[in-house]
């Protein structure tokens, strides 16, 4: 798995970190998305996925190099 | 379904159930229009993907007295978050929002709110022993999902918590729709002014390290910072974002978790439920309130349809959130939900700066209530809950409890 945030798009609500705090943060002086790795652990690709998916400003993109795929229920598509 | 017929607040058949319209709208009237209590018209959006799509879209913002949208409530009855009166607004739109947004942003951070939870749990704790010892029935609102988050944001801003009677009259005259009289908002906002003035200028002469102190400090070693009125803006609006929807929430989840007490035996078997299950009672909510407005300062397509600038758009997030092309099941509540893209702090740029911080409050209370008092149930039928009527955000006017 690859990932990419846009700190541009990013409105610094933070549910990311909630999701999953071993992959994103957030920058000290605005509260602005950063991530602590691009190429998370197998074990982090659930959290990661709904991170992407409850961020509000999708300003996460995670390309798939793997073949796990996202949980169901809710869509996913958008991400 | 005839559109002249829908008035907002649309009326339901039980506290906690949806109204029946929506279902019916979001099948075949998804661009409807609606009429305020203030008698203008707006177009309603009921559906997941049309409610998402619009409040992400940064050309559309929140409207103010200026842009002649469409006004929410009746003449003299609205309080400045539904007139959007310029006096007290946060910056709403473009640059000016994104660097308040960023500068204050950073007091309320994932990390920073989870660094909070031990202080908050012990507090939650207080006031769950206190309710205890005044014994059964007990209104869970007043005694715990009103003083908790008063106290937290206080704590965050500065200001003393001990003044909550008078902000709980404030903060709901500012979110009055038909609530209070011209004059009662005017009053409630004058003193309201003031007494957040006094605070920022007491701030000012001696730097105090919380919220509202360090934006004065970091703006001083800028050079320029914040200038007083919008100091005091962000404190009022940080006074009231900050309590009101999070004492409304923790009521209304309290009372959907204990009104089918199935959902509370199955958190007390699997406490590690508590954060999808906060998360789906934040979906499942249908009381979140008026809904969103936007105004469309140019045309904007929703759902295959043109929308004529110049309309003013409500948003409802319970009826997103009830979105069967988004949830699976979207009528029934499950406490394992995941992901859960729920749109209940809104979406896009504007949605909410405090949500990690509503979060984690909520997650803290559950946690507390399932640890110290597992035998919790309502002490009126689901029936016999009472809504909040006429602010801009709704809730249950108190939650019965015994133990
Ligand atoms: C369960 C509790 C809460 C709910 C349901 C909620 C909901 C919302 C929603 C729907 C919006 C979007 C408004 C819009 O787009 O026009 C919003 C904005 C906002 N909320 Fe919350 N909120 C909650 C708690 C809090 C807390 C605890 C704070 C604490 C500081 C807060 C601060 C704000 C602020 C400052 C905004 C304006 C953001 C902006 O315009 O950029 N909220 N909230
Ligand atoms: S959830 Fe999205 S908007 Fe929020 S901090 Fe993370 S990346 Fe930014």
């Amino acid at each position: 798995m690859k990932l990419t945030v846009d700190q541009d798009k990013c409105c610094g609500a933070g549910a990311c970190v909630l999701s999953a705090p071993e992959v994103f943060d957030q920058r000290e002086e605005d509260g602005i998305v950063t991530l602590l790795t691009s190429e998370p652990a197998a074990e982090h690709h659930v959290a990661v996925h709904e991170a992407a998916a409850v961020c509000p400003t999708a300003a996460i993109r995670v390309t798939e190099t793997d073949r796990i795929a996202p949980p169901g229920r809710s869509r996913q598509a958008r991400h | 379904m005839a559109d002249q017929d829908l008035r907002l607040p649309l009326p339901t058949d039980t506290p906690l159930d949806p109204p029946a319209a929506w279902a019916e709208l979001r099948a075949r009237c998804p661009v409807a229009h609606a009429t305020l209590p203030s008698g203008d018209t707006a177009v309603y959006l009921t559906r997941y993907d049309d409610v998402r799509t619009l409040l992400s879209d940064p050309r559309f913002v929140r409207p103010t007295e200026r842009d002649g949208a469409a006004r929410v409530a009746p003449e003299g009855s609205g309080g400045a978050a539904a007139t959007g009166s310029a006096a007290v607004a946060i910056p709403g739109r473009g640059e000016p929002h994104q660097r308040w947004r960023r500068r204050v942003g950073k007091y309320f951070t994932a990390k920073r709110m989870t660094a909070l939870r031990p202080g908050m749990t012990r507090l939650a704790e207080d006031l769950v022993d206190a309710m205890l010892a005044q014994g059964a029935p007990a209104d869970l609102r007043a005694s715990l999902g009103f003083p908790l988050p008063v106290h937290v944001i206080c704590d965050l801003l500065g200001v003393p918590a001990e003044d909550r009677d008078r902000f709980s009259r404030w903060s709901d005259s500012f979110l009055s729709v038909t609530r209070y009289t011209a004059e009662e908002i005017a009053t409630a906002q004058r003193e309201f002014t003031a007494y957040m003035a006094r605070h920022v200028a007491a701030k000012r002469a001696r730097p105090t390290d919380d919220l509202l102190g360090t934006l004065i400090t970091d703006g001083e070693e800028e050079g320029g910072g914040p200038t007083d009125d919008e100091l005091v803006a962000t404190g009022m609006g940080l006074l009231v974002a900050g309590h009101e929807t999070t004492a409304n929430m923790i009521g209304k989840m309290a009372g959907l978790l204990l009104g089918d007490r199935s959902r509370w035996e199955r958190l007390l078997a699997d406490p590690s439920l508590v954060r999808t299950a906060v998360e789906e009672s934040l979906r499942f909510d249908a009381n979140l309130g008026f809904g969103l407005r936007r105004y469309l300062g140019e045309d904007a397509e929703i759902a295959g349809q043109v929308v004529p600038a110049g309309s003013t758009v409500v948003c409802s997030m319970p009826a997103a959130n009830r979105d069967e092309r988004a949830f699976t099941g979207a009528d029934a509540m499950d406490l394992a939900r995941t992901p859960n893209p729920h749109l209940a702090f809104g979406v896009g740029p504007h949605s909410c700066l405090g949500q990690a911080l509503a979060r984690t409050e909520l997650q803290v209370v559950l946690e507390t209530l399932l640890r110290r008092v597992p035998t919790l149930r309502l002490a009126v039928p689901v029936a016999g809950l009472r809504k909040t009527e006429g602010l801009l955000v709704g809730g249950l006017r108190e939650v019965p409890v015994r133990w």
